[in-house]
């Protein structure tokens, strides 16, 4: 269950949605698309095209390129401790291929959806139906969807129900900024909310279907609207892993030399550890995403070297104040109070 | 014997520690009771052969109930009307508009007491997260009651142990998980508690873990016996070493 917080005017948290179901499509699995705002259909038109292996690789060749020119077989005299840590890695490198990539200037091809089968939960047209579930003191939106997903699951045999089917397939199911107004839960508008059980009920349940059947989830939640922090503290720990987005839109962040690369930070709330006791944490707890004009990418953040000529004290704080902001843990992995990590 | 141990954990995941209690008891033969609300069976499972032993083994053999929460759950929003009466049905509650847990307990009774061929040595409870019971809607008193008739049926009439695992956090806003978790430390034997290192993150030394012994509670006038160990977590085991001794440091 990938939770994803979403960013103040939800753009980089919609195209992280894309991305999901655009691997989905590419990769032959199912999809249930859900929304309250827009229709699904709309949703499923915008997905990113795959970009071909050729294309990527030159895009990423020319930048690759660019660096090797430079020369850094000189070994370091001063900071001779460095000299056997690898060379800093931005981007991933084109040796692991592990899922696909992604063009965001165009938009996915119909024929490509032909082959998928694709479901969509669009809540303006549900809501006339009834449910046929015990509703469990549970926002009618939330017991609706919930029914719905399941009503797939056990249909099309994704629970392992129908052993007649010869191909196993996967189920990605999206849902879009679910806690909003639009489905039907105050707790992004209030306080001390009417129900606060809600969300993480239909969380917990949607936690037992996806563990029963062979899916997987995203999920984003305009995380920055809910007032009561408890929520949030309950539902990261009810989800597998927690992403948090965070843009430089409109904050001072903006104008901040240290993030003037980048659009936006990824925060890796929490990673997710199952069937082991350890998890699988990244050397580097920073990271930063950046959209080009065809790409959309996760990087890791690196402070741009300090060339100041003149001292400036001012100039200095800032960096140093946005330098501890940065590197908060995971919760898998233990993180502390003081910002020391080695 | 008749001990209420208390897992914590402060931002990070303290259930390695569950992983190793529920091997260690089913390996020294006690029967166990576990209420496992926060992942799957084949989780667990996977975890136990890592450590030795088999849950399904254990399941069959009659010395492990396990209550799958998820699928209970699921079960129960999900599940046909036509069940019999008198099922056995422990998280009702969360269909109830005024739930209590009296139900779990009732579970959590009839699983440990022992019946007339059993030859375990003492029952066990183990509670991998008690704060989910708060997610699903109890209140924070209702999942203390729970707690207190469970000690009161587990240690005192059985003479078995109880462990159980909440998370915690200094600045956390979630105060009725804070009630719940600051009663219990108050009435535990034994609190395991689970914090990241106060410098950061560190890829050697995963954490540290204090063991507080509640040496108060026996009235002799002694202060609480606190040691405290720091903790890197592999594949299979988990290491205990005394603070600045990690292995990548000598």
């Amino acid at each position: 269950l990938v939770f994803t917080e979403e960013d103040k005017y939800g753009l980089y948290s919609n195209l992280l949605f894309k991305y999901f179901l655009a691997e989905g499509v590419v990769c032959g699995h199912e999809l249930f698309v859900a929304s309250a705002k827009e229709h699904p259909d709309n949703i499923l038109k915008e997905l990113p095209a795959p970009l071909l292996d050729d294309t990527y690789r030159n895009e990423l060749g020319e930048e690759a390129t660019a660096v090797k020119s430079e020369d850094f077989q000189d070994s370091m005299k001063i900071a001779w401790r460095y000299q056997n840590l690898p060379k800093m890695e931005a981007s991933p490198t084109t040796s692991t291929k592990f899922g696909h990539y992604y063009d965001v200037s165009k938009t996915m091809s119909p024929e490509l959806f032909q082959s998928i089968k694709w479901h969509s939960f669009y809540l303006p047209e549900e809501l006339s139906l009834q449910p046929q579930m015990k509703t469990c003191n549970m926002n009618s939106a939330y017991t609706r969807l919930l029914q719905s997903i399941q009503r797939i699951v056990s249909q099309e045999g994704f629970d392992g129900s129908d052993p007649q089917k010869k191909q196993k397939n996967i189920l990605r199911i999206g849902i879009q900024s679910l806690g909003s107004l639009l489905w039907g839960d105050d707790i992004c508008s209030n306080d001390t909310p009417e129900d606060i059980h809600s969300l993480t009920k239909f969380l917990y349940l949607l936690r037992g279907l996806l563990r029963k059947s062979l899916s997987a989830c995203i999920i984003t939640v305009p995380a920055h609207l809910i007032q009561n922090k408890a929520i949030m503290e309950r539902v990261t720990n009810l989800s597998d892993m927690v992403v948090g987005l965070e843009s430089f839109i409109g904050s001072e962040r903006e104008t901040n030399p240290l993030y003037k690369d980048y659009h936006g930070l990824v925060h890796v709330h929490q990673i997710p550890r199952l069937n082991s006791l350890i998890c699988d944490v990244s050397d580097t707890k920073d990271l930063a995403f950046r959209l080009k004009r065809k790409l959309f990418t996760i990087e890791r953040l690196h402070l741009p070297p300090d060339l100041s000529d003149t001292v400036s004290r001012a100039r200095k704080q800032d960096l140093a104040e946005s330098a501890k902001l940065l590197s908060s843990g995971c919760g898998a992995m233990a993180i502390g109070k003081k910002h020391l990590d080695f | 014997q008749g001990k209420f141990t208390l897992l914590r954990d402060t931002r990070t995941d303290g259930s390695f520690l569950v992983h190793h209690f529920l091997s260690f008891y089913l390996r020294a033969g006690c029967k166990v009771c576990f209420v496992a609300l926060l992942q799957s069976f084949s989780h667990y499972h996977i975890v136990a052969q890592k450590l030795g032993v088999s849950l399904t083994a254990a399941k069959e053999r009659g010395q492990l109930v396990f209550l799958e929460g998820l699928k209970s759950c699921l079960d129960l929003v999900f599940g046909e009307e036509e069940e019999q009466p008198g099922q056995p049905r422990p998280l009702q509650f969360v269909s109830e508009s005024s739930p209590n847990l009296k139900a779990l307990f009732d579970f959590v009774r009839t699983s440990l007491t022992p019946a007339s061929g059993d030859s375990w040595k003492g029952p066990v409870l183990l509670v991998d997260d008690l704060g989910v019971l708060l997610s699903l809607g109890a209140a924070p008193v209702a999942v203390l009651d729970f707690i207190h008739y469970c000690r009161v049926a587990v240690c005192s009439q059985l003479k078995g142990n109880i462990v159980v695992l909440v998370h915690s956090n200094e600045d956390s806003e979630d105060e009725e998980n804070e009630l719940v978790v600051n009663s219990l430390c108050h009435h535990s034997d034994l609190i395991l508690w689970v914090e990241g290192l106060a410098t950061g993150f560190c890829k050697d030394v995963h954490g540290q873990i204090k063991i507080i012994r509640r040496v108060s509670l026996e009235l002799t006038a002694e202060q609480d016996l606190v040691q405290i160990y720091q903790y890197k977590i592999q594949d299979k085991n988990v290491t205990f070493f005394a603070r600045g001794l990690s292995a990548a440091v000598l």
